[in-house]
């Protein structure tokens, strides 16, 4: 299936790709709702709920986008991509926007003709083993036999690491994270490596999490974004404002319980009223309404309450804000002024 | 006597006489399809072009970054993208090959069984092929993988004072749920190996041990057939034939002796070591699974083919054999599936090139492929999506054609000689 599907996004990314060059916003506005791009299945990233319902951290910022353009934060459509049919996915305009833990990298960037419109989730690689193994560090996994999911930059990092510290491995290609879990619990790998994030998210859906332990060593730098297609200049500005208004809005206090109040008129604080549409003419600038932000962080709260509900210290994931505290608190989630 | 009136060609003729029209409508077909060809590339090139993305091949020479773990070459990540689709399109052909060979030899014998007056052993079959036929061969790759990495015990179960598992056959082969460990051929004065095409991405070693092992069996096998021409000389000449087996078994097994025990031949023995398992030959879950599924679907169609053929000669030709005295096995052998043949190969060929274009799903159980390595991870990595993909299109197509090309010289010598 998946592969069709890649075959028919590539036909299609060929036939079609002049024409998806442009106005993404024009389409999204007629066809009412967005197509968002996100993972086959990562618990507090994407993952759709008991009911079908898609949730997760990814999701958040697709929600936000579909309700600051839209006006509606369920007219999303989700379409699972793996790490192999993501781009093609983009390119080929089956997807609007990729909300699936993508690290920005040079080529990608360029080469591949993408735009990465910011960092929502700052992560790196590491490793997951079982406890039985007692492994304590990444450089004791000599002739280890290593699950890695094919076509993302982990795969990349993997065979670089142990080329660079001289050990060996053997590493098994999978497709999803899914296969990768199954393969993982049935030991056919020692060891799960991908994005730290990824590990925390796996491990929090083991029926006993207890017996598996993320190794130390954090051997890449991966600043996850979303991603549109190079070329739409308008509908990038669109996404990183949204990404960047949710970021704002939690150093600004604004959250999901009083927006509402602070957007019934103008406040003293006047960057909350510019964000807020009670003053100035942002949304103007960029195609939408004056209440876009507004929206936007009503969907499913600001920057700090979706990482709290999806993947925060007392979710399953329970991962730490770490670096992607706001800079006021350390960390590197910084959103340029709204000015 | 007048000459009858001269016919002159006229325009109009291309349309209204039927001897000219089939041509006229032939050449405007081909301008039309042509021009439709010509705007399928051009725009394809143009919107690549607007998407600033030119065709070039020049990433096949940048390091492919990636590690393959089944490489029948030397390879590191280090090494080009060339070199790792090639390293991926000797892992295609292993598996075609060893499919091919085994849905052969499963599929005769099936469709032979098939047609058992034993009524189990006839049912059996025809539930086998009914099954296998029915279901899509991707169900059956994935099926075959779960069952190896969920039923087999990891290689954890073998290690410590209390392990649960032992290697079997004298402890030389393991078989966990990541591949089965068999010993390998170690030679201890090796010949050591010729390398092809110097440093090139195409670099290839051979091991001159196993020229050498091939060239003895090849001496041995002619002098066998020597030695039988011979004996059947002497009793076409005599009558009597001359006693010559233990001669033949001699001249089979001693030179290949001498030679393995010239080359210090033993087998190196899989040893649990850190996490895996060290030394032997390991054949991973990904070709196991695919090689059975590939294997027994195909052969479930091969079956089919094999019984059709059989069935295709007469009842007269078994029943006049039969006359003549031999025996039952030896009128399949010698009588029926020698005509069979010819009904059997030209289908035959068809299915090994299903076989061989099936193998493409080996991503699915992390086989990496020439569709796993130029078609997957090299596609994604360099974002190249239309030059690996045709690309890739044409090496299935020179795959194809080969097995085309040589299956059908085997058709003809086993074709009727018609006169």
């Amino acid at each position: 299936m998946q592969k069709s599907v890649f075959y028919g996004a590539l036909a299609a990314a060929v036939v079609f790709g002049g024409a998806a060059g442009a106005a993404t916003l024009d389409d999204v506005k007629a066809r009412g709702n967005l197509n968002c791009g996100v993972s086959t299945g990562l618990v507090g990233f994407a993952s759709p709920d008991a009911s079908g319902n898609w949730e997760g951290f990814d999701v958040a910022v697709c929600r936000a986008v579909a309700a600051a353009v839209l006006g509606d934060p369920q007219a999303v459509e989700f379409i699972p991509t793996t790490g192999k049919t993501r781009f093609t996915a983009l390119a080929s305009g089956e997807v609007d926007m990729l909300a699936r833990n993508t690290t920005w990298t040079f080529s990608r960037d360029t080469d591949l003709k993408l735009d990465f419109i910011g960092v929502n989730y700052y992560d790196g690689q590491g490793f997951m083993v079982p406890k039985a193994l007692g492994v304590t560090s990444a450089k004791d996994l000599d002739g280890a036999t290593v699950c890695i999911q094919t076509g993302t930059t982990t795969e990349l990092n993997l065979a670089d690491f142990f080329r660079v510290n001289n050990i060996s491995y053997e590493p098994v290609p999978i497709e999803t994270n899914a296969e990768a879990q199954q393969q993982y619990l049935a030991e056919a790998c020692d060891v799960y490596t991908t994005d730290a994030s990824g590990l925390a998210a796996t491990r929090a859906s083991f029926e006993s999490p207890g017996d598996h332990v993320i190794l130390p060593e954090i051997i890449s730098k991966e600043p996850l974004g979303p991603v549109v297609r190079h070329g739409d200049n308008e509908w990038g500005d669109i996404v990183r404002w949204t990404l960047n208004a949710l970021i704002s809005a939690e150093e600004l206090g604004i959250t999901s319980a009083n927006v509402g109040e602070l957007s019934s008129g103008p406040t003293n604080n006047p960057e909350i009223n510019r964000l807020l549409g009670t003053e100035g003419t942002l949304g103007d600038m960029i195609g939408l309404d004056s209440e876009w932000a507004q929206r936007a962080i009503m969907a499913e709260g600001n920057y700090g309450e979706i990482f709290e509900t999806n993947i925060g210290e007392n979710t399953p994931v329970g991962l730490a804000r770490g670096l992607n505290a706001q800079y006021t608190e350390g960390g590197l989630i910084y959103s340029p002024p709204f000015r | 006597m007048t000459d009858p009136p001269r016919e002159s060609f006229r325009l109009s003729m291309l349309i209204y006489d039927t001897r000219y029209r089939s041509l006229t409508i032939q050449v405007v077909a081909l301008f039309a399809f042509m021009l439709l060809v010509a705007w399928i590339i051009s725009n394809t090139v143009q919107n690549l072009a607007s998407l600033g993305k030119e065709v070039e091949f020049g990433f096949f020479s940048e390091p492919a970054s990636y590690d393959i773990n089944q490489r029948l070459l030397d390879y590191t990540s280090r090494d080009t993208h060339l070199r790792a689709s090639f390293v991926g399109l000797l892992n295609t052909l292993v598996v075609a090959v060893l499919g091919c060979i085994t849905a052969t030899i499963v599929g005769v014998l099936v469709g032979v069984a098939r047609l058992s007056r034993n009524w189990l052993i006839a049912r059996i079959m025809t539930v086998y092929v009914e099954m296998f036929r029915n279901v899509p061969v991707l169900l059956w790759i994935v099926f075959a993988m779960a069952i190896l990495i969920e039923s087999l015990p990891s290689p954890r179960a073998f290690r410590g004072e209390n392990a649960t598992q032992s290697l079997i056959l004298n402890d030389s082969v393991a078989i966990t749920n990541r591949g089965v460990y068999v010993p390998e051929a170690l030679f201890s004065r090796s010949l050591g190996d010729v390398r092809l095409f110097g440093e090139s991405s195409l670099r290839f070693d051979v091991s001159l041990d196993l020229i050498a092992i091939i060239a003895v069996l090849a001496a041995s096998i002619f002098a066998f057939r020597r030695i039988r021409n011979w004996a059947e000389r002497v009793q076409n000449e005599t009558g009597n034939r001359p006693t010559t087996w233990y001669f033949q078994v001699a001249v089979l097994v001693v030179p290949i002796f001498v030679l393995l025990a010239a080359l210090g031949f033993h087998l190196g023995k899989p040893e649990l070591k850190g996490f895996n398992f060290a030394g032997g030959t390991h054949l991973r879950n990904s070709l196991i699974a695919l090689w059975i599924a590939l294997s027994l679907y195909t052969a479930a169609f091969i079956a089919e083919i094999v019984r059709g053929g059989i069935l295709a000669i007469s009842k007269g030709q078994t029943e006049a054999a039969g006359s003549l005295g031999l025996r039952p096995n030896r009128i399949m052998s010698l009588v029926i599936l020698p005509q069979a043949l010819r009904v059997i190969i030209p289908p035959l060929i068809s299915n090994y090139l299903n076989l061989t274009k099936n193998s493409s799903l080996a991503i699915a159980v992390g086989y990496l492929d020439i569709t796993g390595t130029l078609g997957g991870i090299t596609l994604n990595q360099t974002g190249r999506e239309l030059e690996c993909l045709l690309l890739l299109m044409l090496i299935y197509l020179c795959i194809s054609l080969t097995i085309s090309v040589f299956m059908n010289i085997y058709n003809k010598r086993v074709a009727l000689v018609e006169r």
